[in-house]
């Protein structure tokens, strides 16, 4: 069974673009206003990793699901569509 | 001077889908833009498709629709740690003509849906990401797309685009959803073969069983979880509002697993093997929730305009409602040539009118009911699992003083007044 989320995103087929349709508008932002770094928390792709200073952004593996768009408590993430027929391409449900 | 429609469909989901097919079969000249590789690839739901709606824009579409089983088991489990009440209905009539509902796959159903529009004249283009409306003196009058001279235009333009819809957004027809207005939802398909899922959930040749979970599979957090029968696999998922998983600190992946893992689900789902990992948001804010639905020269349909009944699983059958309530507006719109939001508005009281308006209604204060008063969720399911427990073990207690210690049980927590409170509270939220 796909236990892990590297076991799971390997389930699911995408086409990145090369340019990120993710972005982090102020990485002080998360440092000092959001003690919990929320979005590495609920994201169900795992796409926000807090490294050292700065937020690294995995958009390719990025559902599309718009929860760090609502979630994210301080308004710090741009959140558009990937370029047409680029991003996830899901094939099941 | 660049083509000219009339009517833009802003995603090609069932909502988009329907009203694209009505439209086009009424004889108005139709673009339906999806921003998926195919209609589908972007799209999740749990699986269940009801007949009623699609009906409505396919007749007899099982004759030929890529739906997996018809339904004629749907359980509901009440969890606990290490238990469970159950309730259903299991009906022979429901594996017949005209059947009750479908378990579907999505990627799969959208693209045939998609299919009949176009055959009913509908032009669709897919990878095609609409940037924004284009606006002339207060009307919208077509669309931009990411595409080089990407600029359309048309009578009417339709926002099918979903849960995610920064079109109607950015027309200022509602704000931000609010993290308790949405729930986010992981789920995975799992591979199986037909005759092992058959045993599991006792069923027989082609008819399929329907799941939904409550209690420990949210780990007290508002939300549900799921499991339903394919062909040959199943589909598992969870979901709580996206506020209650900001609170719950588990992650939905991680919630997922532990789904697949609690003792009461494990032994159905076991040995399946994952073929895909899916999550989405569920526009669940509900009656309250339901921004401005129509414009000068725009309508905002199905889960872009949060037209979701969380309790009964409607999604996919509210949003081709709404797309063939908005199609029939405009094409009352095009006879008397106004597209003005007071052409429209026909779109919206139908809305309101119809079993959209109702149910939404009935349940509007449902939502926010629950979520502030977890006790339904943490303290009466494990209570009456325990009640339950208690009552099947014949351990020479005469039933009478099992009764009244499973009363005294349930009133001892919040008091007899608490539990008067709670019932007349969830009376009130549902009637
Ligand atoms: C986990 C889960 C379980 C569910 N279970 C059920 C169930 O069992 N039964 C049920 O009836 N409902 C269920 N639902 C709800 C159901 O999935 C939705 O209500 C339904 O899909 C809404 O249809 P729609 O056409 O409005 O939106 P969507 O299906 O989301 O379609 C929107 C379309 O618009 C496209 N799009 C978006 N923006 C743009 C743009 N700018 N340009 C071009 N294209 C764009 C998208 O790619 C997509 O194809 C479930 C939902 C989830 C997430
Ligand atoms: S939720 Fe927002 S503020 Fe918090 S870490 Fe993520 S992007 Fe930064
Ligand atoms: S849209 Fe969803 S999957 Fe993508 S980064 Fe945001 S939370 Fe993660």
């Amino acid at each position: 069974m796909a236990k892990t989320i590297e076991e799971k995103q390997y389930l699911v087929r995408y086409k990145a673009d090369k340019k990120s349709h993710l972005t982090i508008l102020n990485h002080e932002v998360c440092a000092t206003k959001c003690e919990e770094l929320l979005c590495t928390r609920f994201c169900p792709g795992d796409v926000y990793k807090w490294e050292g200073d700065r937020m690294f952004v995995g958009y390719e593996g990025c559902h599309e699901c718009g929860s760090c768009r609502i979630g994210c408590p301080n308004d710090n993430i741009k959140w558009e569509y990937p370029k047409g027929g680029h991003g996830i391409v899901f094939r099941l449900a | 001077m660049p083509e000219k429609f009339d009517v833009i469909v802003v995603g090609a989901g069932p909502a988009g889908a329907a009203c694209a097919n009505v439209c086009a079969k009424n004889g108005l000249k139709v673009l339906l833009i999806e921003r998926g590789e195919y209609p589908g690839s972007k799209n999740v739901m749990g699986g269940i498709l009801y007949r009623k709606q699609t009906e409505d824009i396919v007749p007899e579409f099982w004759k030929e629709a890529p739906i997996e089983r018809p339904v004629v088991e749907q359980r509901f489990w009440f969890l606990e740690k290490e238990s469970m009440m159950s309730m259903g209905y299991k009906g022979k009539e429901w594996a017949q003509e005209p059947f009750n509902n479908f378990t579907v796959l999505r990627a799969q159903f959208d693209q045939w849906f998609a299919k009949k529009a176009v055959e009913q004249g509908a032009l669709l283009i897919n990878e095609t990401v609409v940037l924004e409306c284009i606006q002339e003196n207060g009307k919208v009058i077509g669309v931009r797309t990411d595409r080089p001279d990407g600029d359309i235009y048309a009578d009417v333009v339709v926002l099918a685009d979903g849960v995610n819809s920064l079109l109607a957004k950015s027309l200022g027809f509602h704000k931000e959803f609010k993290p308790d207005q949405v729930a986010l939802c992981a789920m995975e398909v799992l591979n199986m073969p037909k005759g092992k899922i058959n045993d599991r959930f006792g069923l027989e040749g082609n008819e399929g069983c329907s799941v939904e979970i409550f209690g420990d599979a949210t780990q007290g957090q508002l939300g549900t979880a799921f499991m339903y029968t394919n062909k040959d696999s199943i589909n598992i998922g969870v979901g709580t509002t996206l506020s209650g998983m900001i609170r719950s600190k588990v992650k939905p992946y991680e919630l997922l697993e532990y789904v697949k893992n609690h003792p009461m689900i494990r032994p159905y789902i076991h040995d399946g093997e994952p073929a895909e990992y899916l999550a989405h948001l569920i526009p669940e804010g509900g009656y309250y929730a339901i921004p401005k639905l129509t414009g000068n020269g725009v309508v905002v349909i199905g889960d872009a305009a949060q037209l979701v009944n969380a309790i009964h699983r409607e999604g996919s059958n509210m949003a081709m409602a709404s797309g063939k309530m908005a199609a029939e507006a405009i094409i009352q719109a095009k006879a008397n040539n106004d597209f003005s939001e007071k052409g429209l508005d026909s779109y919206r009281t139908s809305i309101f009118d119809s079993f959209i308006g109702k149910d939404l209604k009935k349940y509007k204060d449902l939502t926010h009911t629950f979520e502030s008063h977890p006790q339904y969720l943490n303290e009466y399911i494990p209570l009456m699992n325990r009640a339950a427990s208690q009552f099947f073990t014949i351990d020479g207690t005469p039933k009478r003083e099992k009764q009244a210690k499973i009363m005294q049980s349930f009133t001892a927590g919040r008091g007899k007044f608490g539990v008067a409170q709670d019932l007349y509270r969830a009376w009130k939220v549902m009637k």
